[in-house]
């Protein structure tokens, strides 16, 4: 697990130099950026990934880590004469470790525009509960 | 870029530890410029320029625009993106919030002249690319040698 994270790189964060996004592509992957929100029994979790169509996708759930990777197809060859770079093109890959009150069988996915959305439900006994108060 | 730590999620918590906090904490120990500063920190879309045999590409990554959003235009030798990505709707807790979002807006000056007319753009799985034909004159002419 720690190799990979390791080589796990945001593009846009200070360390997407161009002599390191050269040789991403063998086994360098991008972090992807994500927002994770909770409402009332859900936790909700968007990841930019552009370029991953919704068949270039794998989301895995296993053992309480949530495993995201994402395929990109090579856009250009690798010695395109760039006039300017300011990005690099290559797999996106990211896990968390989620609490285990998840319904992994609920667990839903979406690809649109570029975005992955998850939508993780709460085991029932994880969702909050009003509680009836009985007066006398 | 909000980054919530570990210990502030506190009773609610759902995500007890991220794996790649070790690769960001390596980072920055590594020397380098600090996460989060990077040169071209608050310009946005980053852009690849390339020039093809005749046209200019420009691309951009723009997760979550949809087409409608997007507002390109090419005044002279200036090429305007900007539009709106729509930001995550509010939750009641916020783990993470690190997708950029709202409006933006980037002027780029073409290295070359292009024909304003002819110009093609597309948005795919959050990929804007934008084809720029050239103009006939920044396209190389070849020049007959006549022997005398």
């Amino acid at each position: 697990m720690n190799t990979d994270v390791e080589k796990n790189v945001d593009k846009h964060n200070g360390n997407a130099d161009v002599a390191s996004i050269e040789y991403t592509r063998g086994g360098r992957y991008y972090r992807p950026r994500v927002d994770i929100v909770e409402r009332e029994g859900d936790l909700t979790v968007l990841a930019d990934m552009p370029g991953v169509g919704p068949d270039d996708v794998d989301v895995q759930f296993n053992d309480g880590v949530l495993t995201i990777l994402g395929r990109v197809a090579d856009r250009l060859p690798a010695d395109t004469p760039y006039l300017s770079r300011e990005y690099g093109v290559g797999d996106y890959y990211r896990s968390f470790q989620v609490s285990d009150q998840i319904d992994a069988q609920q667990i839903s996915a979406e690809m649109a525009n570029g975005v992955l959305t998850l939508h993780l439900p709460k085991a029932a006994a994880a969702r909050p509960r009003k509680i009836a108060v009985a007066a006398k | 870029m909000v980054r919530l730590r570990t210990e502030s999620f506190a009773p609610l918590l759902q995500l007890r530890e991220e794996f790649d906090r070790v690769y960001k904490s390596l980072f920055r120990d590594g020397g380098g410029t600090p996460a989060g500063q990077s040169k071209a920190s608050g310009i946005y879309p980053s852009l690849n320029i390339w020039e093809e045999a005749d046209a200019l590409k420009v691309e951009a990554e723009l997760p979550g625009l949809k087409a409608d959003d997007l507002d390109l235009t090419v005044l002279g030798s200036e090429l305007t993106i900007q539009g709106r990505i729509t930001p995550t709707p509010e939750g009641q807790t916020v783990h993470r919030c690190e997708r950029p979002a709202g409006d933006f807006r980037r002027v780029v000056r073409l290295p070359i002249d292009v024909e304003g007319e002819k110009i093609v753009a597309t948005l795919n799985n959050g990929v804007l690319l934008i084809t720029l034909p050239k103009a006939a004159g920044a396209k190389p002419q070849k020049i007959k040698v006549n022997v005398g």
